[in-house]
């Protein structure tokens, strides 16, 4: 439900990012979404649909990609992809884990039209 | 032509928080962000504790709806600064809702703030608001299945509150289960059983939290 709020702080950087390029559409978005990040992407495309319209980014199509759950594990010494939710290292089972990614939310690049 | 860009997509709310907290440490005020579901218990704790803590420490409390003010009234009716923000539907408090309330503060003369989000298991997490600690109550009707269910609430939050633990003989909650789950989602968590109604486990809390307080005006 709060991917509005996540699409409105989108559309802000797109906006901004965009104003140098007077004129310009924006037709596509990169993003990171970590696995752990409680984020669903078709809720979020919806919610970019909606505020977009009427501005540079009415279109846009938002392509995701799914950050993978990593954890480095303080025991084995060794960084590890997990499937999650869980934070445990799969080697030793240990708890000592630190996270290294996996909460991402990010605008990674976007793709401009020129407008003349 | 693509642009790089590479931002945290919550920036903005993240600057803010920020300031919020800076805010917060230079003045000593505890702030804890008390998120969980609807029906959870958040505002009976929050009358327990304002009631036990008063005499001791400098409350306030904002309290996070997405409309009325019955919370606020409650919690005001204790003698404690309170205030209602009404999030108009948004389901969760941001950095900015919460600076937006914070001049209604005296925060010299405040020890400890507490924020009630609204009530939902999942997006408030993602927000940061400026809190010392996030703290999470759930009740024992909800299920033993919820750090499964909603890992990044647990994930998130520094302190467990496990309610309405009076009701463990008549429902089947299996409390090991839930434990482990919740420590495997969040090796950090403390985890603390508590029953609002009967008070049971409650001065465990208070003394967290008192503790909590005296570090932070130190």
């Amino acid at each position: 439900m709060h991917e509005l709020a996540i699409a409105q702080s989108l559309l802000k950087i797109v906006e901004q990012e965009a104003l140098p390029f007077r004129g310009a559409r924006v037709t596509r978005i990169k993003l990171r979404i970590g696995k752990l990040s409680a984020v669903v992407p078709d809720a979020l495309r919806f919610a970019f649909e909606v505020i977009s319209q009427g501005g540079i980014a009415e279109g846009a199509s938002l392509e995701i990609e799914e950050v993978p759950l990593r954890l480095r594990c303080h025991q084995c010494k060794e960084v590890f992809v997990v499937e999650g939710p869980f934070l445990i290292c799969p080697h030793c089972e240990g708890l000592d884990v630190e996270m290294v990614s996996g909460r991402e939310l990010e605008i990674k690049s976007m793709e401009i039209e020129d407008g003349n | 032509m693509e642009i790089k860009v590479i931002k945290n997509i919550l920036e903005a709310n993240e600057v803010i928080a920020s300031q919020n907290k800076r805010l917060f440490e230079d003045k000593g005020v505890y702030v804890v962000n008390l998120m969980g579901s609807p029906g959870a218990g958040k505002t009976t704790l929050l009358e327990k504790t304002v009631k036990h803590l008063i005499d001791k420490k400098r409350i306030a409390v904002i309290e996070g709806d997405i409309a009325t003010s019955r919370d606020a009234e409650k919690i005001a009716a204790h003698g404690v600064p309170t205030l209602q923000i009404n999030t108009g539907g948004a389901c969760h408090l941001d950095g900015n809702m919460v600076r937006g309330g914070l001049k209604e503060f005296n925060f010299e003369n405040i020890d400890l703030l507490f924020v009630e989000n609204v009530g939902n298991l999942v997006c408030p997490a993602e927000f940061r608001i400026g809190e010392d600690d996030k703290v999470m109550i759930i009740s024992a009707t909800e299920g033993d299945d919820k750090p499964l269910k909603y890992p990044l609430m647990f994930q998130v939050s520094s302190l467990l509150l496990l309610n309405k633990v009076d009701l463990l003989p008549y429902i089947d909650f299996d409390l090991e289960r839930f434990r482990n789950d919740a420590i495997r989602v969040n090796p950090r968590l403390e985890i603390l059983t508590i029953s609002c109604r009967t008070g049971e486990g409650l001065d465990n809390w208070y003394r967290w939290l008192e503790e909590k307080i005296n570090r932070k005006r130190d």
